[in-house]
């Protein structure tokens, strides 16, 4: 009867949003391995985040120290293995955002545990389903050893939904050991629409928007459906618009109600990351590129001609809506 | 700087996976270097070389690289193709595609690190077929080492004792210094023009995008360069899976699309069919 911990992320003193997934699994995964979900947090001045986290019905583990104010996977890692084993835990996860895949499988490896990668289902406490393939394949894992460790795919599970608050509990760090490694900057791009991975609507450009000031009526129709803006690699290579818009095997991966593709050709690295969009749209000027296989609806023409027209008849919608 | 570079075979990701019953069909398959792994061979050359330097002789190489992939006999093929893009020698382990996970290479790599002691074990981010994104970090865990995962830039630091990496993670990119030895994993940006800066090549240089070609001459030294061979049993490696595959399927097709034949058609459709206007 393990233990579930959930490793929960925060920003900006606020719990991150990416982490609602994995707590939905965590929920699931209590249920499996018979034991309590507990989250775990770790960072510098926790207070208001740690809170946030408990609203959803588990105790929150907060270890709150100047020296894990930035996070790394060389002073998180052990932190996180030594409380799952002070805890009894049968499970560790944690979403897969960019923190999630650099540091669970470093707990992992210190737990001697087994990993799962990526997970979009599970159907035993040790049994999960994930994709392979860029979305091509869908296997079945089973992991060997007596602890697990997941990363779940943030689309796979809806975001957890408050219960009767949990408590908060301060844990001592321990040693502090870097290994030789050391935070130096970070370069964030704001920006006032929805998270990629959160909206509920992506409207994508790629390297046929030409140059990024075209991005300008992507970003119009983006605003008009309270999206978030999306793009191919080539676009984001171009310079176009900032990598982290990048859609893909090697950018995010998106499943909104909602996925608009605008001059993407559709190679399988870029549906690697939308193909579990619910409705997917693709305007291309090619009647023959690959994006129009995974679209419901194709529209052959130039973003040109066919995005100003988008734009006033969905503004057109809106007001008979009104 | 000696730097110990993965290479893994995939199937050509361009080709249509194909099934037979409940498993992948291989046959017909076309085994190509992992993406992110022919990227880690290139930026290794890169750390390791004076591009300004050696004039139309090309450049003058500081260092080591020694490229290993655990894999069948065939795999010979991807590692005399790093080989002939400059790499000084190879490693085979003898290993079935299908009897491998995560940990097993990782531990792997563990005994081949002990053995070579390279300054930088550099890896592809992700293999395009099991797509683990783990057996960097988990052997920079078992190794106790730092790791810098997901790298788009490298840069040398600390009079080439460490280095700062430029990481692209959710909200951007963040810089962090690892002292060597270390794990690093590479993004697809490590190819641009100027991602790598190694400290001896001109800080302006700029290299051609992408991986490099190799040249005939490159094609024909590798013939001559070693490739080792030794059994996953030798090093010590056993033959047990902490991850096992027990099923395998074809992900659910998606309804067949319509083409519209106009923007107020699409609007009218996503409004009262899709529902999503
Ligand atoms: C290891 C690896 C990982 C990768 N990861 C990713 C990833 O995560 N995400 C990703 O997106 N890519 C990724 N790629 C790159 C991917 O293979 C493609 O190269 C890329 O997605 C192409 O981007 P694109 O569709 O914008 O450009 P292109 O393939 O050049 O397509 C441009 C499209 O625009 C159309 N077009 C041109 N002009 C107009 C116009 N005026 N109006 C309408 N349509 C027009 C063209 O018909 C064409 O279909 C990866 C590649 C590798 C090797
Ligand atoms: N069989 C293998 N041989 C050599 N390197 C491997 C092997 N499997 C994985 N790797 C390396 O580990 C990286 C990450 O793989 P993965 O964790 O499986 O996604 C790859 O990019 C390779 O560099």
């Amino acid at each position: 009867m393990g233990k579930v911990l959930i490793f929960v992320e925060h920003s900006g003193g606020h719990l991150r949003t990416a982490s609602l997934p994995a707590i939905t699994f965590g929920r699931a995964a209590s249920e499996h391995q018979g034991g309590p979900l507990v989250l775990v947090m770790l960072g510098k001045t926790l207070g208001a985040a740690a809170r946030e986290a408990a609203q959803f019905g588990a105790e929150v583990l907060a270890v709150d120290d100047p020296a894990l104010e930035h996070y790394l996977a060389e002073t998180y890692a052990p932190i996180v293995a030594r409380i799952a084993k002070e805890q009894g835990a049968t499970l560790v996860g944690g979403t897969a955002t960019s923190t999630g895949k650099d540091l669970l499988p470093r707990v992992a490896a210190l737990l001697d545990a087994g990993m799962a990668a990526d997970v979009t289902g599970m159907s035993a406490p040790k049994t999960f389903q994930r994709p392979m393939q860029a979305g091509n394949v869908l296997v079945q894992v089973e992991v060997t050893t007596p602890v697990v460790v997941a990363a779940v795919r943030q689309t796979a599970f809806p975001p957890a939904d408050p219960k009767a608050p949990g408590a908060v509990t301060q844990v001592a760090p321990g040693a502090v050991d870097a290994c030789g490694a050391r935070f130096v900057s970070v370069a964030t791009t704001q920006s006032e629409r929805p998270e990629l991975t959160e909206a509920k609507v992506v409207v994508s450009g790629g390297r046929g928007m030409k140059e990024s000031s075209n991005f300008k009526i992507l970003e119009e129709l983006a605003d008009l459906l309270g999206g978030a803006m999306g793009a191919s690699r080539a676009a984001c290579d171009a310079g176009m618009v900032p990598n982290d818009l990048q859609v893909g095997q090697t950018g995010k991966v998106v499943a909104p109600n909602l996925y608009i593709a605008v001059a993407i050709s559709g190679a399988i690295q870029h549906l690697a990351g939308m193909k579990g969009s619910k409705t997917i749209v693709a305007i291309n000027k090619d009647a023959e590129a690959p994006i129009f296989q995974v679209a419901d609806y194709g529209l052959v023409a130039t973003w040109e001609k066919a995005l100003p027209e988008l734009v006033s008849e969905i503004k057109k919608l809106k007001a008979t809506q009104r | 700087m000696k730097i110990l570079v993965t290479l893994k075979r995939v199937p050509d990701p361009e080709q249509k996976v194909k099934f037979k019953g409940d498993a992948i069909d291989f046959t017909g398959v076309n085994w190509v270097p992992n993406q992110f792994d022919e990227y880690a061979v290139e930026a290794a050359l890169r750390l390791t070389e004076n591009a300004s330097a050696g004039g139309a002789g090309g450049a003058v190489r500081d260092g080591e690289v020694v490229v290993v992939s655990i894999g069948p006999k065939e795999v010979a093929q991807q590692l005399r193709a790093a080989l002939a893009m400059g790499a000084d020698r190879a490693i085979l382990i003898d290993g079935d595609d299908g009897a491998l996970d995560a940990e097993m290479v990782a531990r792997t790599l563990v005994k081949l690190v002990e053995q070579e002691k390279p300054d930088l074990l550099l890896m592809g981010k992700l293999a395009a077929d099991s797509e683990n994104n783990q057996v960097g970090q988990l052997a920079a865990g078992y190794l106790h080492w730092p790791q810098a995962t997901f790298a788009a830039t490298i840069q040398a630091a600390e009079d080439g004792k460490a280095l700062d990496v430029g990481r692209e993670v959710d909200s951007g990119v963040e810089i962090k210094r690892v002292t060597l030895p270390a794990v690093v994993t590479v993004d697809l940006r490590i190819i641009a023009p100027q991602a790598i800066k190694n400290g001896k090549t001109a800080p302006d240089h700029a290299y051609p995008e992408g991986p490099r070609y190799a040249s005939l001459k490159g094609i024909m030294a590798a013939k001559k360069k070693p490739i080792t061979e030794t059994a996953l049993a030798t090093l010590g490696i056993a033959p047990s899976l902490r991850v096992k595959t027990t099923a395998v399927t074809a992900p659910p097709a998606r309804k067949a699309g319509v083409k519209v034949a106009s923007v107020e058609e699409l609007v009218a459709k996503l409004h009262n069919e899709a529902k999503v206007l």
